[in-house]
């Protein structure tokens, strides 16, 4: 039996545990094992000892970017923890799985990374949309407050806590985590420029981890089995099982929790059930809408972070959109580029008024008015708004299906504008 | 200094600062929006993208925002890279699918940053074929124009209306590509600095709405270096004419004074040049009531001369709103012993205690650079947001310093706008705002105190002696009064350079004391701390220098019989003593001349009027109230028969055949005579320059020969200007001219206020011949202190009396700014306020009319204010506001009656 350490005690259509069920099944067992005599600093070694990278979409080493967190008692406190639940990226729905599921493994790793960075208030920032997902994240910190979990003296440790839920108001760029901070703070949620870093100065000018709520729900096994047995899980360099999931024409569109490293073949045709009968697997996006396309070439790339990236493309969230043979990929690019326009926050110049642009250009074409020199504006922009030239990465996000789609399906652009019509929709 | 290569080329330049400041220093053509000197860097706008490279083997390179990049030693970059080219040039691109295309009919044109811009990235083509984008514009009130669809979302207005001038009604709203920049509805902008959105905005979003109403071309305007008239802080303006007409007013750069930014009511206040109420040509009264009658200059200047052939039988009452060479002109006519200052008994001890305790003290003036540059601020008795603006919007930087300094242990730079301001959130710096009244820098501070003057004042001397204790105490302090001396007093001690500002509006030398023995205590303590001391009116300072006595002394000697004539020089007499008193004088005295650009009560009395210029058609020096004389020059010649008031002065001694004006042709001619008599003011300047006069129009300034052909086809010469080296003309002097002299502001490609980078030494510095004017009070070298030991009793209230307070009011409560039409729509109701209890007391509520009795005059009606904040016993008076009586400050009012 694979070990599932994200998703052992969910079960789908259920209600998720009660902090007393969880607390049976060993839930909080890491909590008791800190609180119960290791130094911070160590906890924050184990999770940088088992190879954790951020689940969000980054990638960032978990247990590096609490080492930057300052600690002792000059320290500024308070210190505040922002959990990164507003899950926008669109074909991304793995955290909902965790939130719903079982939010009480989310508040035991919240607390480990809150013990381990010394940090005093933590806030559950949950997309505006998950309404069910906050109600049970809600029910569940009441429990853990009611059995001591949180609150003042955990444990009789002298640890306090305090978790709050914060349901944002519904904007893409909240989940990029200076976005979150400003949002927060009630501010425009308009990224920040680093430096200053949130753990130095983030939220209300304090440090502050950002964390995405798959990752933290990952340190509970780390400290409870310890950093080589996470490593162990995973097929690849980088530790742990990982959420996958899969949307598009597949047979069982849906989310698993599998080894880091997984090969996309194996989730595509395992797990996912191969394509519905009668289609065939054009490409996909691997990490999200923000992703490079790849192409059944790569079906045999292991879904992790470097070997994603040495094909072409990233991990993201790692949630797949998979693209097949009936579906234009110039409309699919359009739909993607009227989201990223929609969702920029106008703070910048080429995002604010080249996606918009962008996504016209892409409706022209798709609807057969497009014209030649149009390919080379949307291949400029590709180059244009990439990273550095922008001030977040929205942008070259954005850029990254469209790039690859001129990349890969190329013909099907000329086709468009060659028949002066979407070769998918029926004539008239 | 740190050595920067820019393709290729190496420079020195100062560390701590960004790369697009530098580059700009450097004189690189480098394009830029969201950035501003005044705002510094968010990197919003994209638009300064460069290339850096690693090292120099590095050809690929990275692009990088330039205001984003801090200067470092080493540093290798390329403005003119290819691909940093072309990026720059899609930012114009992005910016213009949304941009109208309207430039003819925007009247940002032909001064606006975005087509600088434009032109210097090279984006000419225009391959965006889809609708613009349109916003719903707002009407924000007299002063603003608001073009939403003109917007480029710079961020630069809500950055400056916000973060650096504490406004609150205005904000950026929507995101994405629909981002409005505006008010939550339609409605006056409030905050008194709004107009400057006009200047701060890249391109035609907020425009000068006054202007609109009479618009010319920025090129074709002749403009001069003049100083403006509406307070003492002396902010550098350049007013522009066409027709005759005054059409704006707009910033001059001064990084001593103004800076970038002026109030409204100096930006807006020009418009009485135009008014109605302008005295167009000399008048003579005769004995009826309506017996006015147009005279010609020599008709009138007959009809005085026998009056004032006798200089022992004329007084002459000057003004602390004409210039020094006015006034000296006046002194010249009716002999030093006769020349009254213009201000009533108590205006002029202020004024000479403010002298005083400024040259013989051993804190020195600041200006309002070094005021900005404190980190911790004491105002004390003095509204300065009301009475001296830019004061105000000084100190709102100065509590900026401490928290921006923290930053720094961050490896934040000053420059890194955003970044400071995520560190520091809504952390300030000290501020003790302690004042009769609610006053508008309340928001900022860190301690407010509502007290009567002579509270203010203890409370002054309680905060020195718990700075340095051999500076005098007061006694019988309150516990709570205490611990706040003791707290500010600390916070003041623990900063590097701490402040004092006050002001003479409530009328008391006690706060004016207290303030000195503050500042001194902390320079005793060896603090750079800074006193400054508002005066209301624009050469204030300026006639407390010189030697003339005050009114009293004009209206002794009219009643005693030893003068019969009185001339009274740009200066209404009833904005200074009761309304009885100054028609008495004016009655009494056998012959009145009122010299005055504007009607009012003293100018309806007079017996010949004399039309002076306003302060834009004239010239000559005014003093500040950092004591810096700074000299002004005529935009245009006025029509008719307006001229100088020293001219006037001049032409009546010549009449009269009098023999001290005798030499006197031009302007300089008087300054010499002036700086002769007046040692005082030795330093007031004659400047020269060689090579031709400079020009008054900018090079493209287009109908010269046409403009008045339907009068006569035959182009008339332009005047000479005996008083200054500027001409009348397009053409002239092209050299590096002094600033002091400078018209305006351009530079080739830079047509908007941003050409104003291109004079100076390094951006957000001096201009290249350093800062116009020159300071005529510097401290007394650091000898021993002599304290001020004398410190009034706490505030007793008097049963059924009020202690009258100013409410000085920055729309209404100054006397010509009001003749605006735009400033006189902001002008607030006239009131008396109170403390609602005290008014409970009197069986009144607010809006009620209150009946005010002063010793023995007229009782005068005024509807009654609330004001919670205000001390019991003390009455607030909107002193100067249209259709407000003069009252003498910190008199007694007493009860009663109500309608």
């Amino acid at each position: 039996m694979m070990e599932r350490p994200l998703t052992q005690h969910i079960v789908p259509n259920r209600e998720p545990l009660s902090a007393e069920e969880y607390e049976k099944v060993g839930g909080y067992g890491a909590v008791r094992k800190i609180l119960g005599g290791i130094a911070p600093q160590d906890v924050t070694r184990m999770v940088k000892d088992s190879g954790l990278r951020g689940r969000g979409g980054a990638g960032f080493p978990t247990g590096l970017k609490w080492g930057f967190v300052p600690m002792g008692d000059a320290a500024p406190r308070p210190k505040y923890l922002a959990v990164n639940g507003d899950e926008m990226e669109p074909g991304t729905f793995k955290d909902r799985v965790l939130l719903e599921g079982n939010p009480h493994l989310l508040l035991e790793g919240i607390l480990v990374v809150s013990y381990a960075t010394q940090l005093d208030t933590a806030f559950v920032f949950l997309r505006a949309e998950y309404k069910l997902a906050a109600a049970r994240m809600r029910q569940a910190i009441g429990e853990a407050y009611a059995r001591g979990w949180l609150g003042k003296n955990i444990l009789g440790s002298g640890f306090s806590l305090d978790v709050h839920v914060h349901t944002s108001a519904g904007r893409y760029i909240c989940g990029e985590e200076t976005g979150m901070i400003n949002s927060l703070e009630g501010r425009r949620a308009a990224p920040r420029a680093k430096p200053p870093f949130p753990p130095v100065v983030g939220l209300w000018g304090k440090p502050t981890v950002t964390n995405n709520v798959e990752t933290l729900c990952c340190v509970p096994s780390i400290v409870v089995n310890g950093p080589q047995w996470f490593k162990n899980l995973s097929r690849g360099d980088d530790g742990g099982t990982k959420l996958y999931g899969v949307s598009g024409k597949v047979k069982r569109p849906g989310a698993w929790e599998l080894p880091m490293g997984t090969t996309v073949r194996e989730i595509l045709e395992e797990h996912a059930g191969g394509m519905r009968d009668g289609l065939s697997l054009r490409g996909f996006l691997p990490g999200g809408a923000s992703t490079d396309f790849l192409t059944d070439a790569h079906l045999d790339v292991k879904m992790d972070f470097a070997s994603i990236e040495k094909a072409g493309s990233r991990l993201g969230t790692g949630t797949t959109i998979v693209l097949d043979d009936e579906t234009c990929p110039v409309g699919l690019v359009l739909n993607l580029t009227r989201f990223f326009a929609q969702e920029s926050c106008g703070w910048c110049t080429p995002c604010r008024e080249g996606l918009p642009w962008l996504a016209s250009i892409l409706s022209d074409l798709e609807n057969g008015q497009g014209r030649a020199s149009d390919l080379k504006i949307l291949e400029e922009h590709t180059r244009l708004l990439g990273p550095g030239n922008t001030y977040c990465a929205l942008a070259p996000g954005a850029m990254e299906p469209i790039a690859s789609a001129l990349k890969h399906f190329r013909e099907d652009f000329e086709r468009h504008l060659r028949g002066k019509r979407c070769p998918w929709r029926s004539a008239g | 200094m740190a050595t920067i290569y820019v393709d290729g080329t190496p420079h020195e330049v100062e560390e701590g600062q960004n790369l697009l400041q530098a580059c700009l220093s450097l004189g690189y053509d480098l394009p830029y929006f969201c950035w501003h000197p005044a705002l510094h860097s968010v990197g919003a706008c994209r638009q300064c993208a460069v290339k850096q490279f690693k090292d120099e083997r590095d050809a690929r390179g990275r692009i990088v925002m330039a205001c984003m990049t801090p200067v470092a030693d080493g540093i290798r970059i390329s403005i003119d890279d290819p691909e940093a080219r072309e990026f720059r040039k899609s930012v114009i691109e992005w910016l213009m699918t949304n941009h109208p295309h309207d430039c003819p009919i925007c009247d940002e044109g032909g001064s606006c940053h975005l087509q600088d811009m434009t032109v210097m990235t090279g984006h000419a083509h225009r391959r965006f074929r889809y609708k613009k984008r349109t916003y719903r514009n707002q009407c924000l009130g007299p002063f603003l124009n608001h073009e939403m669809n003109r917007c480029i979302q710079c961020y630069r207005c809500v950055r400056f209306y916000r973060d650096y001038a504490g406004g609150r009604d205005f904000d950026v709203l929507g995101s994405r590509n629909r981002v409005y920049f505006g008010r939550h509805e339609d409605g006056v902008l409030e905050n008194e600095f709004s107009g400057n959105l006009a200047e701060i905005c890249p391109t035609g979003v907020f425009t000068d709405k006054t202007l609109k109403k009479h618009y010319t071309r920025k090129w074709d305007l002749q403009w001069s270096p003049s100083i403006c008239p509406h307070c003492a802080v002396g902010c550098n303006v350049s007013p522009g004419e066409r027709y005759g007409s005054l059409r704006c007013v707009v910033n001059r750069y001064n990084d001593a004074v103004n800076g970038y930014v002026l109030c409204d009511r100096g930006r807006f206040g020009y418009e009485y040049v135009n008014s109605e109420k302008r005295i167009r040509g000399p008048l003579a009264r005769g004995a009826g009531e309506n017996a006015v009658e147009a005279v010609s200059k020599g008709t009138a200047l007959e009809r005085i001369r026998p009056w004032i052939s006798e200089p022992e039988r004329v007084v002459g009452i000057g003004s602390p709103r004409a210039s020094l060479e006015s006034n000296f002109a006046l002194r010249a006519l009716v002999g030093p012993e006769r020349f009254v200052a213009g201000m009533s008994d108590p205006e002029l001890r202020l004024a000479r205690r403010a002298v005083s305790i400024l040259r013989d003290g051993p804190a020195a003036p600041p200006s309002v650079a070094e005021i900005e540059a404190c980190d911790a601020v004491v105002v004390l008795g003095e509204d300065l947001t009301n009475s001296a603006p830019r004061l105000a919007l000084a100190v709102r930087q100065a509590v900026r310093r401490q928290p921006t300094e923290k930053a720094a242990r961050f490896k934040i730079p000053a420059w890194d706008a955003a970044a400071v301001a995520y560190c520091c959130q809504n952390e300030k710096g000290p501020l003790l705002v302690a004042t009769p009244a609610p006053d508008r820098l309340d928001d900022a501070a860190t301690w407010t105190r509502r007290a009567a003057p002579d509270d203010v004042a203890r409370l002054g001397f309680a905060i020195a002696h718990a700075v340095c204790s051999a500076s005098p105490a007061p006694d019988a302090m309150s516990e709570a009064d205490r611990s706040l001396a003791e707290e500010v007093a600390r916070a003041l001690k623990d900063a590097k350079r701490p402040a004092v500002l006050t002001g003479v509006s409530c009328g008391s030398e006690d706060v004016l004391r207290a303030a000195a023995n503050l500042a001194w205590a902390l320079r005793a303590e060896g603090k750079d701390a800074r006193l400054s001391i508002a005066l209301p009116e624009c050469n204030s300072m300026g006639l407390a220098l010189m030697d003339g006595g005050s009114l009293d002394q004009a209206i002794e000697a009219v009643e005693n019989g030893s003068a019969q004539t009185l001339v009274v020089l740009e200066n209404d007499l009833f904005r200074r003593m009761e309304k009885t008193k100054a028609e008495r004088l004016l009655e009494s005295a056998q012959h009145a001349i009122a010299i005055d650009c504007v009607e009012n009560p003293t100018t309806a009395r007079a017996e010949i009027v004399l039309p002076a210029a306003a302060l834009y058609e004239a010239s000559g020096t005014v003093v500040n109230n950092e004591g810096r004389a700074q000299r002004f020059d005529r935009c245009y010649v006025a029509e008719d028969n307006i001229q100088d008031g020293w001219r006037w002065l001049i032409d009546a001694m010549s009449a009269a055949r009098r023999s001290e004006a005798k030499d006197w042709t031009s302007l300089d001619d008087v300054r010499a005579a002036m700086t002769e008599a007046l040692p005082a003011l030795a330093g007031v300047a004659q400047l020269r320059v060689e090579g031709g006069k400079i020009p008054r129009q900018p090079h493209r300034y287009s109908g010269r020969t046409a403009m008045r052909a339907h009068i006569d086809m035959s182009e008339p010469t332009p005047p000479e200007d005996a008083d200054s080296p500027l001409a009348f003309s397009m053409e002239g002097y092209s050299g590096a001219e002094p600033p002091a002299l400078q018209p305006f502001f351009w530079s080739p490609g830079w047509n908007s206020p941003s050409a104003v980078n291109k004079h100076q030494r390094e951006i957000g510095g001096a201009l290249r011949g350093g800062s116009p004017g020159i300071r005529l009070i510097e401290a007394a070298p650091s000898e021993k202190i002599v304290w001020f030991e004398e410190i009034p009793q706490a505030f007793s209230r008097r049963p059924d009396e009020w202690l009258l307070v100013p409410l000085s009011r920055i729309f209404g409560g100054e006397e010509l700014s009001v003749l605006s039409p735009a400033v006189a729509e902001r002008v607030a109701a006239a009131c008396i306020a109170m403390n609602p209890k005290d008014a409970e007391a009197l069986g009144l509520k607010a809006g009620d009319e209150a009946e005010i009795r002063l010793g023995g005059t007229e009782p005068i009606r005024q509807p009654l204010a609330d004001m919670k904040e205000l001390p019991e016993g003390v009455a607030g008076w909107p002193s100067g506001l249209p259709g407000v009586e003069w009252v003498e400050m910190l008199s007694w009012i007493g009860r009663k009656g109500t309608d």
